[in-house]
């Protein structure tokens, strides 16, 4: 402890000012690991993207991705179905999960039945629609025995998948919903009722405005979810026709044509357009309030 | 975008935004709020009951909704007893009801999908994500949930974007390089592409609720003479069982019934349920459809199980991932 | 290990964050026994100190030396002191008969030795009924009392407290604040106390450090620093809360707007801004004018009991605070009166 004494503990200070010390150690293997089969793989993906399988200019895959309307169009297919599946999860969310705030006997069991369709999984999702709604199912029978004179040809349709994304998505959306509901201090609504506000105009003034930057979150995350729609795509929708997805488009490139460039393309393409979608909501929800909802503490 | 659930709540809150292991079964201990700042009078405190205050009679706008959830629920159980009524039938067509009922086809899947070696595959493809993703995950949690340092945004961000992005744009280039390096078709492909998402998600779903273990706690058993070892082994782990319960829970549930990932990685000794499930329906025709409808019954029946369990840990809304604000 | 010491010297600590420094050159001598408070409002750097003193912050600058020998490398666990946090830290799922042993448990502390010793502390904080219940089922002021056994079963050589009283309500603060004096006497502790209570600190401590923006204001005894407060601030601190902006006419006597008094001067002023200071306990009503008298309308009236606090406007618009046993009315015309040795100038 002579000269060099107070130097050690001084350069350790300064480390730890800027939050360098050896509790930081703890990141390297949850690091090393999202590089190497996160970051790598994508940015491989992302190079190989740039070799088209046939040589050429190194933007040939991109070209022919966007030129081919066969390709190009699934674009437009996926958003047709991502958007209006996760506005639908949204939008019916919000008066159910209104309903279910505030505690009562039963929540929880209501709560639980709400979010069964979990265990489903996209799988038996689409086998179950395949059945129920075929022209022989209970869904049309139940529909004729009331008077319709034919069946309704709703498999394979993109009404089908519609309803598949709906069954695994609103779930979630419900849940998420729920829980930024419950985030909103209720005294915040009697209080607007002591100043005369009806339930309507408390909803509309109070619980929405509090609500909305959740509902943001809530609608990015149902989107991802229906916008990677896949297996039901193919079992009860038109794989190669309305429900021909982005998803279906990379698969197939790369592992059915085994061009991997190509389903690497796509698979770039696909999370542009999902990044964009987001950042375009994420864009609205940051123009709206976002402090605290009145948690107490 | 940053974690959330901070936010401690004091008593008159419903437990939707409580954290997992917040039940009420065990009174005496509570992980999230800690002894802090409660005052004897704050927790005799009753509630303001909220339940009065939104008492009113049922209007229009309630039936429509009310109606519109039975409506979906009524859909739902068709659409599952289909199935599920399908997977007993002996024939069964342009009826409202099957000819029979037999379990032959249950035995008959069990056999001819090799039933049991798919299970057992999905079984051990589960526990070493589980496993695995809370080793990697906790301590990175620990890490991101304790120390601010240059750089955080950036890392948060990495492993955000593998629970963000759709499996499936990130799933053809990491099976692409699986191949590459001969990893893919085999379990441990399998394992590797399940523990991308399952990883960050531990993280996202830990980070909050090492947040809420007041540092002061850890600095007190210092002070008690506690070294690094004894503070991580006598204090943290035991106040971060129930969360570790909670995401290991959450990531079982996640990988039985994760089908992307493992569709494009698997070979034919490591498939799992859902992606047998998958093969077997889009084969259809070469088997009976009864047959591969027990097995979706079989799947479902494991994922309700699964499902159960989870809600019993944890709070419904964890199912879905923790991102808020 | 923890036999007592007979002096601790904090020799020029500092501490920074970035660019903001919480703690300016600290420099203190503890004496074994002794109860030294810090006292400061938030922000002012004394549980920077307290942090400091523990081994939780490492220093920026200077030396903790503990009868000569270095103590500020040492990891906080081998330092062998004690500390009682504000919101308690007591370990939420360890039982409190648990909580006590931990630190023991921690010095391998042989099993019976150990039930004894936490006997002994949870008799002494009166606790032995609650030992099998767990920290949530305690109320505020039981676990406190849990902290403050877990920091002395250990008899440590130092027992550090910040701010353990802030989160009681006031009649359970004024019963945890005797306690806490009494087992520093009856164990001879040598005791380290953040808060920003100034009754508090005077109360409990023989010594009182007085920090402001992480540099010293006074050092001194409760008596010292109450009645010879060192500087404007300190006074403010103390209870004076008529700080009045007033101009130098000669050495002893200042004017400001409508009046002028006669005080001490303590900062050797001759001219220019200076501030009066006195507190509301030392005006008094006066029937006549004189030295020392001044005239102010009174606007707020709050009953305290046998007194009433009052607030009255003077001339030049300043706010005048008086504690008087005199019955006032708002939109009373009064004269007041402070004696001249209780107003004290200070430079502005």
């Amino acid at each position: 402890m002579t000269v060099t004494a107070p130097e050690r503990p001084s350069l350790k200070h300064r480390l730890a000012e800027r939050g360098v010390d050896r509790t930081l150690l703890l990141l390297v293997p949850g690091v090393l690991f999202v590089v190497l089969l996160f970051a790598y793989p994508v940015l491989y993906g992302l190079q190989l993207s740039f070799q088209p399988a046939e040589g050429g200019s190194p933007f040939a895959n991109y070209s022919t991705f966007f030129s081919d309307p066969y390709l190009a169009d699934t674009i437009w297919t996926t958003l047709r179905l991502a958007i209006p599946a996760a506005l639908i999860n949204v939008l019916a969310s919000i008066p159910i999960a209104y309903r279910l705030r505030g505690r009562f006997r039963g929540k929880r069991f209501l709560t639980t039945i709400l979010v069964v369709p979990i265990t489903l999984g996209t799988v038996l999702t689409a086998e179950g629609l395949k059945q129920y709604l075929s022209p022989v199912g209970w869904f049309n029978r139940i529909l004729m025995a009331l008077g319709m004179d034919e069946p309704m040809r709703l498999v394979p349709s993109w009404t089908a998948v519609l309803f598949s994304l709906i069954i695994t998505g609103f779930p979630f959306a419900f849940l998420l919903t729920l829980s930024y509901l419950s985030g909103i201090d209720p005294t915040l609504e009697q209080a607007a009722a002591t100043l005369g506000a009806d339930w309507r105009r408390r909803f509309r003034y109070i619980t929405l405005p509090l609500l909305a930057p959740g509902l943001a979150i809530t609608f990015c995350l149902t989107f991802v979810l229906a916008f990677s729609v896949f297996p039901s795509a193919y079992l009860v929708g038109l794989p190669q026709g309305e429900t021909r997805v982005m998803s279906i488009a990379a698969y197939e490139a790369a592992f059915r044509d085994g061009d991997y460039p190509m389903g690497s393309t796509i698979a770039v393409i696909m999370a542009v357009v999902m990044l964009v979608v987001i950042a375009l909501v994420l864009a609205w929800r940051s123009r709206l309030y976002r402090g605290a909802t009145g948690g107490k503490g | 975008m940053r974690l959330g659930g901070r936010r401690r709540k004091s008593s008159g809150v419903s437990t939707a935004q409580l954290p997992a292991g917040r039940t009420a079964e065990r009174p005496e201990y509570d992980p999230v709020r800690g002894p802090s700042g409660r005052t004897p009078s704050e927790n005799l405190d009753p509630p303001i009951p909220a339940k009065d205050f939104r008492r009113r009679p049922l209007t229009v706008g309630g039936w429509l909704v009310w109606g519109a959830v039975a409506f979906f629920l009524v859909n739902l159980v068709g659409l599952v007893a289909s199935v599920v009524v399908n997977s007993f039938a002996v024939t069964w067509f342009d009826t409202w009801w099957p000819s029979g009922l037999t379990a032959q086809y249950y035995s008959m899947a069990w056999q001819e999908m090799a039933l049991l070696d798919v299970l057992v595959v999905t079984l051990q493809v589960s526990a070493a994500v589980v496993v695995l993703s809370v080793l990697i995950g906790v301590p990175t949690a620990y890490a991101l949930a304790r120390r601010t340092f240059f750089g955080k945004r950036l890392i948060t961000v990495l492993f955000l974007l593998p629970i963000l992005l759709p499996p499936m744009t990130y799933g053809i280039p990491l099976a692409t390089v699986l191949y590459k390096f001969d990893l893919a078709g085999s379990m441990t492909g399998v394992i590797i592409a399940n523990l991308v998402p399952s990883v960050p998600f531990v993280v996202l779903t830990m980070t909050p609720f090492i947040e809420q273990i007041d540092p002061k706690i850890e600095a007190a058993a210092r002070m008690c003479g506690a070294n690094t070892a004894a503070v991580f082994g006598r204090v943290l782990a035991p106040l971060l069982v129930p969360g570790i319960l909670a995401a290991s829970i959450l990531v079982l549930v996640r990988t039985v019934g994760m089908f992307e990932l493992t569709f494009l990685t698997a070979g034919p000794g490591s498939q799992t349920l859902v992606v047998s499930l998958y093969e077997a329906m889009f084969s259809a025709g070469i088997r009976a459809q009864q047959a591969v409808d027990a097995m979706a019954v079989i799947y479902t029946g494991s994922m309700l199980v699964l499902l159960v369990i989870a809600l019993r840990f944890v709070n419904p809304t964890q199912l879905v991932t923790r991102l808020k604000e | 290990m923890n036999t007592a010491f007979a002096e601790l010297h904090i020799d020029h600590v500092s501490r920074a964050f970035g660019e903001h420094i919480a703690l300016r050159e600290l420099d203190l001598t503890i004496k074994g026994g002794e109860f030294v408070a810090l006292l400061g409002p938030s922000g002012c750097g004394k549980s920077t100190a307290l942090n400091c003193l523990a081994g939780l912050l490492p220093l920026t600058g200077g030396q903790i030396l503990m009868d000569g020998k270095r103590v500020d490398t040492l990891p906080p666990e081998k330092r062998g002191f004690g500390m009682v946090f504000q919101n308690y830290a007591l370990f939420p799922h360890m039982s409190v008969r648990r909580n006590v042993a931990f630190g023991l448990s921690m010095r391998k502390v042989a099993r019976t030795e150990r039930e004894r010793r936490v006997d002994e502390a949870l008799r002494l904080v009166q606790l032995t009924d609650h030992a099998a219940k767990f920290p949530a089922q305690l109320s505020g002021g039981q676990q406190q009392r849990v902290a403050i056994a877990r920091a002395i079963v250990l008899e440590p050589r130092l027992v550090l407290m910040d701010e353990p009283l802030s989160n009681l309500d006031a009649a359970l603060r004024l019963e945890m604040r005797s306690e806490i004096r009494r087992l520093h006497q009856t164990l001879g502790l040598t005791t380290v106390y953040v808060t920003h209570d100034q009754e508090e600190a005077l109360a409990l401590a023989d010594r009182l450090v007085v920090l402001r923006d992480g540099l010293v204001q006074q050092i001194g005894s409760p008596e010292e620093v109450y009645a010879h407060p060192a500087n404007r601030y300190v006074a403010g601190f103390m209870g004076y809360r008529n700080l009045l902006p007033v101009a130098m006419s000669t050495s002893d006597t200042v004017t400001g707007e409508g009046f002028t008094l006669s005080g001490v001067n303590r900062d050797g002023l001759t001219e220019g801004a200076a501030v009066a200071a006195f507190r509301p306990t030392d005006v008094t009503v006066a029937d006549t004018e004189g030295e020392n008298t001044v005239r102010a309308a009174v606007e707020i009236v709050e009953y305290h009991g046998r007194e009433q606090a009052v607030e009255a406007r003077l001339p030049g618009g300043e706010a005048l605070h008086v504690r008087t046993e005199s019955r006032l009315a708002p939109g009373d015309e009064v004269l007041f009166h402070v004696p001249r040795e209780r107003v004290l100038v200070f430079a502005p």
